[in-house]
């Protein structure tokens, strides 16, 4: 395996980035610059079904790593990919295409800018998912705040400065002590180079520390309640694509994070503080559920409801049983589509009557069935009904938790209950009920380009609902390795203090 | 007599001043030819301090003057940077009527004056080239005289300066009389026993060491002679006499007081940790993006000094690293600054630069880079300048000052991104000028290619440091 193809994936969307940058569009609309954008994005979304093609599913090993030299002698640019990243590359580069064709609806200036914000973004998200070097994984993981501080800002609504701000300070506040524990680790093991990590492992005495460092990052970025508050802001004030983005896969990189580091490399802490990530995802579940239902913006419930998937995502990992973290992942890739087609549904709206107030809308199904239609599947993705992703992420979650602690499952199913109401409240007063406002009349039914982007969510949603095997299938190796790892590394620290 | 091809360099360029002094004597409206013969004269200086480079360790006149590898680094960015100095401001000083024949010849007095300082291995002859550059300096911060805020920035160098410099003597003079020599090596042999009045000596050649590089508490010069010098000398002032005060800092603390590193390691983290703080917390309220940078570079040399702190030769290496990013994200800054040009007035405001994006995308984007880089974001130079700083930190287990040091990055994002904000989501105002000269261009363009390209090969400059060794 010589071509570089983990590579090429990080590189294209800059790379076409870059192509934007330097061609002069002739009229003012910057159409050829979105078809380039698209052409780029879905060519890298063809490279990596190929990759998860090629990609063998019974092998616990990183697969195709490269290994430079970069920062000289201590750290080397490594990427690779297991069966966990490869859904989130995916998850990725099937988001970035959809996202570049809804953009036309929602951002009228500046065009050519916003594509290349998208790209580049692309190329950090997919970075973020295949680096195999701590250091690597810092670069891109902050480097995302860039793009993303811009998007919010220059394309976002009318409180966008304060989100922006709010945004940058919080994730950049987190993720410096993760910079400090990344060095520390360096330092205490001589290396950053994760591979060698996962067998060498830290000593015992110094993971607590760094697995707070870690958690202050990860927490900021998932985000857990009490630092939530950042997410309602930033998504309520993001165009429609940016809230795309961030629900779909910028949380994720967190829950991603969780997985590949805190227990991967400090299994001891992990189990230490268990009890304290159990009792914030609670917290976010039901308290954000609780908030989101009495919402009036549309964007904010949704964002809310990300709080609380989120929790469950949380709660899902540090279950440690092979059902929590395999329902975690599921659960990430299932929120990824579903709450991207939440915020392009709720864009859909907001682009023909400018406003994201619930009570400024009723009766849509009369005047607008498709959109009734496909509204009810991500709604009902979003509460998880079976039949939906949404379902089989929450239920292998809580059965994770059930054979762990069952008073933590009880309280978590709770959250399930009020994820329907929430739900199902919203598309009652937003779809259903009498049409009260005059001005609804004039609503015109999905176009062609929403149809595409919206049904393209929609047949994963029901599919991997129904048939969950090819997702499972690809992660199911890698999670019982981490598993393995982890339980290993316990053991072997209980031998030791015996 | 043969030693003396080995500072040809300095030879090289007192005779250039001489020269260039006459030629605008004898001739009339030189002004632009000195100021171009000035700049070719670095250029050849450049290539002199290159073409010596690849020698040893070299001891001169009774080990008094030392040429090794950190001094040879040290100039080649000093003289690098004093040509890129003189690029991007030809322009500027001739519509603001300052280009008289003095101004570049004062330039290169201090830069020989400062190289000077770097090679010295003796107080007498460091202090000769300190106040050789001090007094070039006093002049330039006043040069543009009939302005108010340029005097007052010159007068107010000046005492402080003045006052700096009795300290350093003072601690000087402390020095030589419990050490009985002036030479650094002589110094570090005769100190191995402890006793206070070297500890005062050390102390207030630090302070005065502090002063010349804007280090909290001895920074209060800083941001009056930042906005009041004119932008051509402000840019000057933020970087060179930096590179030449750290590398003097790095002499003194690693030659003649190596031995008593217990003593001044804790000033050092004080000074780091207070700079870090108050250069990203008094820059918040800030209007004028000249007083700004000079918060700015007043936190930035904290970075720089925490390398220091660390006493190690990791720690001195990164802190020559941040000083070499450090300048390169100056020139990139300043010269955007030079470009807010309009109807031949200049606009230093942070104001001025609302809504710029939209009229100037390239001139915003680079401005964008280089803010992001200031702050510290990866992947760009800035981030990967704090990065070295903060491994060799923590390799010393110094954790307190690498996480006071990276919180207080947090801090400083927000002015940064604050600058960001008015550039691209305020409306837009007048547009400015886009003809400019070809220097300045030249330079943005390879100071931003610089720090947005640093991330594809970073070891460049860390393999080049890594010779430069002390303990």
């Amino acid at each position: 395996m010589n071509f570089p193809i983990l590579s090429s994936l990080i590189l294209l969307p800059t790379i076409g980035a870059l192509f934007i940058l330097f061609t002069k569009s002739s009229s003012g609309k910057y159409q050829s610059s979105k078809y380039v954008a698209l052409f780029i994005s879905l060519a890298n979304f063809l490279l990596s079904l190929y990759l998860w093609y090629v990609f063998d599913k019974n092998s616990v090993d990183f697969q195709f790593v490269e290994n430079r030299e970069w920062l000289s002698g201590f750290v080397n640019y490594k990427v690779g990919i297991d069966g966990i990243s490869i859904l989130f590359i995916i998850l990725t580069t099937f988001i970035t295409p959809i996202c570049i064709i809804s953009v036309n609806a929602t951002i009228t200036n500046r065009l050519k800018d916003f594509l290349i914000a998208i790209l580049i973004m692309e190329t950090f998200m997919i970075g973020v998912f295949c680096s195999l070097d701590l250091v690597v994984f810092y670069l891109f993981f902050e480097a995302g705040l860039i793009p993303m501080f811009l998007i919010i800002g220059i394309w976002g609504g009318e409180r966008r400065v304060y989100s922006a701000f709010k945004f940058f300070l919080y994730t950049l506040l987190g993720s410096v002590l993760m910079l400090v524990a990344i060095i520390a680790i360096y330092w205490i093991t001589g290396t950053t180079d994760v591979e060698k990590l996962y067998e060498l492992g830290i000593q015992a005495k110094y993971q607590n520390l760094l697995w707070l460092a870690f958690f202050s990052s990860f927490a900021v970025k998932t985000p857990m309640w009490p630092v939530h508050t950042w997410l309602p802001d930033a998504h309520v004030e993001a165009p429609t694509v940016g809230s795309v983005l961030l629900a779909a896969i910028l949380l994720k990189m967190a829950g991603y994070g969780f997985i590949r580091f805190s227990l991967g490399l400090f299994p001891i802490a992990s189990e230490n503080f268990t009890m304290l990530v159990y009792v914030l995802s609670l917290i976010a579940i039901i308290y954000t559920s609780l908030v989101a239902l009495m919402q009036e913006d549309m964007k904010k419930l949704i964002a809310y409801s990300s709080v609380a998937h989120m929790g469950f995502v949380t709660l899902g990992i540090f279950t440690m049983t092979q059902q929590g973290i395999e329902g975690s992942i599921f659960q990430m890739i299932s929120h990824g589509l579903v709450s991207a087609a939440l915020f392009l549904s709720v864009g859909v709206v907001y682009e023909r009557h400018h406003t994201r107030l619930i009570n400024k809308y009723g009766g849509l199904v009369s005047i607008m069935p498709r959109y009734a239609i496909v509204f009810m599947v991500f709604t009902l993705g979003a509460l998880g009904l079976p039949g939906t992703t949404g379902f089989i992420g929450e239920f292998l979650i809580l059965m994770g938790a059930f054979e762990k602690n069952i008073l933590v499952a009880m309280i978590a199913s709770l959250g399930v209950i009020l994820g329907a109401a929430y739900m199902l409240w919203l598309f009652k007063r937003v779809v259903f009920g009498e049409m009260n406002n005059p001005e609804l009349k004039s609503m015109k039914d999905l176009k062609t380009f929403e149809i595409i982007t919206l049904s393209a969510l929609v047949i994963p949603i029901l599919f991997f609902g129904f048939y969950p095997e090819p997702l499972m299938n690809s992660i199911e190796a890698s999670v019982e390795n981490t598993l393995n790892m982890y339980n290993f590394d316990l053991i072997n620290n209980l031998a030791l203090k015996d | 007599m043969e030693n003396f091809h080995y500072i040809l360099p300095e030879i090289f360029i007192s005779v250039c001043i001489m020269l260039f002094l006459l030629v605008g004597v004898f001739k009339k409206n030189s002004a632009s030819l000195i100021y171009n013969l000035s700049n070719i004269s670095l250029v050849i200086l450049l290539a002199l301090i290159i073409n010596l480079s690849s020698l040893d360790t070299i001891y001169l006149f009774n080990e008094s003057y030392l040429i090794d590898n950190l001094s040879n680094y040290m100039k080649i960015i000093l003289v690098g940077s004093g040509i890129f100095v003189m690029l991007t401001g030809s322009k500027y000083i001739q519509v603001i009527n300052l280009n008289k024949i003095e101004y570049p010849i004062l330039i290169l007095s201090s830069i020989l004056g400062m190289m000077i300082m770097i090679s010295s291995n003796d107080l007498i002859v460091f202090y000769m080239g300190l106040e050789l550059q001090s007094l070039a300096l006093y002049v330039l911060a006043s040069f543009n005289r009939d302005n108010l805020l340029s005097t007052e920035s010159g007068l107010k160098y000046f005492v402080l300066s003045a006052l700096s410099s009795g300290l350093l003597l003072y601690g000087c003079s402390l020095t030589y009389g419990f050490s009985e020599s002036t030479n650094f090596d002589q110094i570090l042999i005769n100190s191995t026993e402890f006793n206070y009045g070297t500890t005062f000596g050390i102390v207030f050649i630090l302070v005065g060491l502090a002063f010349k590089i804007s280090a909290v508490p001895f920074h209060m010069w800083a941001p009056d002679v930042y906005q009041g010098s004119p932008t051509s000398v402000t840019l000057f002032f933020a970087i060179l006499p930096k590179i030449a005060a750290l590398s003097v800092f790095i002499k003194f603390l690693y030659t003649p007081f190596a031995n008593m590193n217990d003593q001044w390691q804790t000033i050092i983290i004080f000074i780091s940790i207070a700079s870090m703080i108050f250069g990203a917390v008094a820059a918040i309220g800030q209007k004028n993006l000249k007083r700004l940078i000079a918060y700015s570079s007043i936190s930035h040399m904290g970075y720089a000094l925490a390398g220091l702190a660390t006493v190690s030769n990791q720690g001195i290496q990164s802190s020559i690293t941040y000083i070499s990013i450090y300048l390169v994200m100056n020139l990139a800054f300043f010269s955007c600054l030079f470009m807010l040009k309009r109807d031949e007035k200049y606009y230093e405001n942070i104001e001025d630069l609302s809504g710029l994006s939209k009229k100037h995308p390239i001139l915003s984007f680079s401005l964008l880079i280089v803010l992001f880089s200031l702050a510290g974001i990866p992947p760009l130079a800035g981030f990967f300048a704090k990065f070295y700083v903060f491994i060799a930190v923590i390799e010393q287990s110094m954790y307190f000052l690498a996480i006071v040091g990276l919180l207080a990055t947090v801090v400083a994002a927000f002015y940064y991104l604050r600058i960001i904000k008015i550039i691209y989501f305020d409306p837009e105002k007048e547009e400015y000028e886009t003809s400019h000269n070809l220097g300045l261009k030249i330079t943005l363009a390879i100071s931003t290619i610089f720090i947005l390209a640093y991330f594809i090969y970073p070891s460049g400059i860390t393999e080049i440091v890594s010779k430069i060794t002390m303990i």
